[in-house]
């Protein structure tokens, strides 16, 4: 640098000075210039140095002077260079502005460049929209998660369908035993007696007129024809049921509590020839009752309708068991 | 100083103007982010150390920018750009902190 500042130094300082440079030139300058430099330096800087040297070097001490030299000539360049460097300095210091700032701004741009760059990616980040630049490597893991995922989702659905398919049809079967149970109540109030009956069947009148009928003869006519295959039954105006029982004596004959005048008559549904035959058997209840000076007429029928009902009894103790 | 409103002004252009980035630099630009944060810790550091050249800065951080993303390309040319951008992000990471470390003395003198 000093080197080459130092053939700059004389030539440059005359032109600036005069035309444009700071106010720190013309004060320092005007003062050591006419001094100092038109007297040393042009004698000793610009072809002085090389011209100078030879002049006081005669050839005779080459070794010493040219040592001696260079040691007392930086005692006045020292001097004349300090002098100049700061007076020559901001002539280089111009361009070196000019760089500086340059640079600042390039340093400033930067520095944005940094700040933008940031807040975008950032926001990449945060939106989430990464995918698709995503590298390779990463793009396979995420696949890779993703199959494995879908693989844990479609063994969580196979399961959820064979639950759903369970679920179906034993909703499906419960419906048929819905339907069973239906069925089952159905028969079972028909044989209890808490719901109406039709169907064919025979009709009996058993007249009493002695009044030595028993209760026995009117229970076995019942059991003759439950025998015979009868599934519902009503004597007079009382529905036989499962607890029905013929109570009192010979004309006077209750059932179920409810008293029973002669005649007595009694409906049952069932095979009709069956039933009729039943009755008639030798020995059986038609033979009983004429033993007992009473009539009994049978009367089959395609339509018996039974429609007296007995009060449901729910069971106090009894409870349905498992199996 | 004008440093630091340079990146704010960069802050808030990026945070109103929304470009969308080119693919190809995409995968480059959060080492390129982190490089560059590197630089700049760098750059605080010096300046309050008092060595702080611009110039020095300037070729740093285009340095450090253009030398992270091409290892980064490099890596994914060698199928391992994943483990080599961590590296990377590892390194930059060790030495934003020792940065910060200096800058923390010279600030809280502590």
């Amino acid at each position: 640098m000093p080197g080459a500042e130092r053939p700059a130094g004389p030539h440059e300082p005359e032109r600036p000075a005069a035309a444009s440079d700071p106010t720190a030139q013309p004060t320092s300058q005007p003062t050591s210039q006419p001094t100092s430099q038109p007297a040393s330096q042009p004698a000793s800087q610009p072809a002085s140095q090389p011209a100078s040297q030879p002049a006081s070097q005669p050839a005779s001490q080459p070794a010493s002077q040219q040592t001696a030299q260079p040691t007392s000539q930086p005692t006045p360049e020292p001097t004349s260079q300090q002098t100049s460097q700061p007076t020559s300095q901001p002539t280089p210091r111009r361009p070196g502005r000019a760089r500086s700032t340059g640079i600042r701004v390039l340093v400033a741009g930067l520095c944005g460049l940094l700040g933008f760059a940031l807040v975008i990616q950032v926001q990449r980040t945060a939106s989430g929209d990464n995918l698709a630049t995503a590298r390779p490597d990463d793009l396979v893991q995420i696949l890779d998660g993703l199959q494995r995922r879908e693989d844990d989702l479609n063994g969580e659905i196979s399961a959820l369908q064979d639950t759903l398919g369970r679920l179906k049809s034993s909703g499906a079967s419960s419906e048929e035993a819905l339907a069973e149970a239906q069925r089952q109540a159905e028969a079972l109030g028909i044989l209890t007696g808490t719901v109406p009956a039709t169907g064919p069947g025979v009709s009996m009148v058993i007249a009493d007129p002695q009044n030595r009928i028993p209760p026995e003869v009117l229970l076995d006519a019942i059991q003759e024809l439950r025998n015979a295959g009868a599934e519902a039954f009503q004597v007079g105006e009382v529905r036989i049921g499962v607890d029905s029982a013929f109570t009192g004596s010979a004309g006077a004959i209750k059932l179920d509590g409810t008293q029973l005048t002669a005649p007595y008559t009694i409906e049952a549904i069932g095979d009709p020839p069956t039933l009729a035959a039943a009755l008639a058997i030798p020995g059986g209840v038609l033979d009983t009752v004429r033993r007992a000076g009473g009539t009994m007429d049978v009367s089959q029928s395609d339509s018996i309708v039974i429609d007296q009902l007995r009060v449901p009894r729910t069971a106090l103790y009894a409870r349905p068991a498992d199996g | 100083m004008y440093a630091v409103l340079a990146l704010v002004v960069g802050v808030v252009v990026g945070l109103f103007v929304h470009p969308t980035v080119p693919d190809w630099l995409a995968p480059y630009l959060p080492i390129a982010v982190i490089a560059a944060l590197d630089a700049v810790f760098g750059g605080l550091r010096a300046r309050l150390d008092h060595i702080f050249d611009a110039k020095v800065f300037v070729i740093s951080f285009v340095a450090n920018v253009l030398v992270a993303a091409f290892i980064v390309f490099l890596g994914d040319q060698l199928g391992v750009g994943a483990q080599l951008s961590t590296a990377v992000v590892v390194v930059l990471g060790i030495r934003i902190f020792g940065n910060a470390a200096a800058i923390r003395r010279h600030i809280f003198k502590a």
